[in-house]
């Protein structure tokens, strides 16, 4: 028999956030907090329970069943103390329809992605928010992926749930026209939520590759929907699963970053990357005009990993589109990397630096990568100025390193 | 910031009638000026090219055919961008694809109305 203790944190994260939404589809997300309460305790319950008679057959439906059970004797407690008032008990009883059968759940959780990814809320707020009641994550979990203190997230989460109560936001029945409204801020905070998981360096890999298989999951409940499963969605999904192929080769034992030309070309998922092709062709089925970000964004994690001859033309291309159609100074410093391997460093160096991104570290990074054949000393200079300006550590070790090299050459 | 037209001018008959490679190759030209601008944030809107045919409507209500036929510097197609002179804005141009066709480009300050 499998021990209960290994099984319960996973299926409290698959579980957790799907009894809320569940709950909250029963009787509005201002009761949220009740909602929670109930399924914590659902799963106190099932720890104690579990632990003596082992685990049951199903575990999703038995805590679906208690679940369900605590949320009736939860508002028949409640219509006994509040007797006098009769609209309570009318609401009461319209509401206590609690489904946990698979399209309640699908529907209940993308009601809850909508609600939580409201722009009433910063960014990061949003994304706290869907790491705690979409993705069930605790307090200090979330303090560990932001690299921050359990008390800032913690204010960070009141503050958001109380302007998502102040703001009234209800979850109605989702019609398609709030959806396509709502829809462009709900990837924007799944594409946020990735980034967070893929780009960190800080991070243990662990913790990383949480933060992107959420983004991932939460992201194919979109493409269930019919009204969300555009070929925006689709295309968000195929880069979060090319990029996501990589994510073992990309850094080593130690946690420290490999550059793309270093990595083990054999740790690359090869199901993601099909996956991803999958999803790319999804999202190219309808018509061409509505190329977005995250189409271009595929496109260059497509080439990555691919290996044409061409591909760097191609990777420029896509660069050249992104940087036009939405500007970044990480886009223009990649569309300048891009550019290299096209054109050559020496070409390049005066097209990278007219970007003139003297503050960035990458920007200083990249002129000391482009200048070391050609102009060591310029290289020196830059390499120094990214060391200065990078927080990293091993950042800071793996430029040191360069400029040994450059100060001798062996 | 200010923002600036430019207004990229060539003559039709003039340009090369060029296979696929070279039209390719011409595109990949005009790419790299654009986003090599949009690199630097200082892309304001793409703009667009323009249909090589068209109409002049006159005071006298008089509608023609435009006068692409006798000018020798048809307008080709404009994009807006952001610098903080006009010499700025200039010599952003300098490298622009159409200088290699033997068009030019005119560059003009935006007076917001």
């Amino acid at each position: 028999m499998t021990n209960p203790n290994e099984i319960t944190p996973h299926l409290f994260r698959t579980e957790y956030s799907k009894i809320v939404a569940v709950l909250c589809r029963s009787f509005d997300i201002k009761n949220i907090e009740i909602a929670e309460d109930i399924a914590s305790e659902t799963f106190l319950k099932a720890s104690e329970y579990w632990a003596v008679n082992g685990l049951p057959d199903n575990p999703a439906a038995w805590l679906y069943t208690v679940a369900k059970n605590k949320a009736k004797d939860y508002f028949k407690h409640l219509s006994i103390i509040e007797k006098n008032k009769e609209e309570v008990r009318a609401t009461e009883k319209e509401q206590l329809t609690i489904d946990f059968d698979t399209k309640n759940i699908t529907d209940s959780q993308l009601e809850m992605i909508f609600a939580t990814c409201n722009p009433v809320n910063s960014r990061e707020t949003q994304i706290c928010l869907a790491l705690q009641i979409l993705c069930g994550f605790s307090v200090e979990e979330i303090a560990n992926a932001f690299l921050s203190k359990t008390e800032t997230i913690k204010k960070r989460l009141q503050r958001g749930r109380e302007t998502l109560r102040t703001h009234h936001f209800t979850i109605d029945f989702l019609r398609e026209q709030d959806i396509h409204q709502r829809l462009e801020t709900v990837l924007t905070t799944l594409y946020l939520l990735f980034n967070e998981g893929y780009f960190s360096r800080t991070n243990t890999l662990l913790i990383r590759k949480d933060l992107c298989l959420e983004a991932i999951r939460l992201t194919l409940i979109l493409t269930d929907h019919q009204f969300t499963n555009t070929p925006k969605t689709n295309a968000l999904l195929a880069l979060m699963c090319f990029q996501s192929s990589r994510l073992d080769a990309r850094t080593n034992d130690e946690g420290e970053p490999i550059l793309f030309d270093e990595q083990d070309i054999t740790l690359w998922n090869k199901a993601l990357i099909e996956k991803g092709n999958y999803y790319l062709i999804e999202a190219c089925k309808v018509d061409s005009s509505s190329v977005s970000k995250y189409h271009l964004e595929a496109g260059i994690a497509y080439w990555h990993t691919s290996s044409a001859k061409d591909k760097w033309q191609h990777i420029l291309n896509l660069y050249n589109q992104l940087v036009i159609i939405e500007y970044s100074p990480v886009t223009a410093l990649n569309r300048a990397f891009a550019f290299s391997k096209v054109y050559g460093n020496e070409i390049t160096v005066i097209e990278a630096e007219k970007l003139n991104l003297i503050n960035n570290e990458y920007y200083h990074g990249l002129l000391g990568y482009l200048y070391a054949e050609i102009q060591p000393d310029q290289a020196i200079y830059h390499f120094e100025e990214a060391i200065r300006l990078t927080k990293s550590k091993p950042e800071k070790e793996t430029l040191q390193k360069q400029v040994n090299l450059l100060k001798n050459p062996k | 910031m200010k923002e600036f037209l430019l207004v990229f001018r060539a003559d039709y008959k003039s340009m090369p009638k060029t296979s696929p490679e070279q039209m390719q190759a011409n595109t990949q030209k005009w790419m790299n000026w654009i986003a090599g601008i949009a690199a630097q944030n200082k892309l304001a809107d793409r703009g667009n090219r323009l249909e090589s045919t068209g109409q002049v409507i006159k005071s006298d209500g008089i509608i023609s055919d435009g006068p692409y036929a006798e000018i020798k510097e048809s307008i080709m197609g404009y994009t807006l961008i952001n610098a903080e002179s006009i010499e700025e804005a200039a010599a952003l141009c300098k490298n622009c694809p159409i200088l290699l066709f033997g068009g030019n480009v005119e560059v003009r300050e935006i007076s917001k109305l």
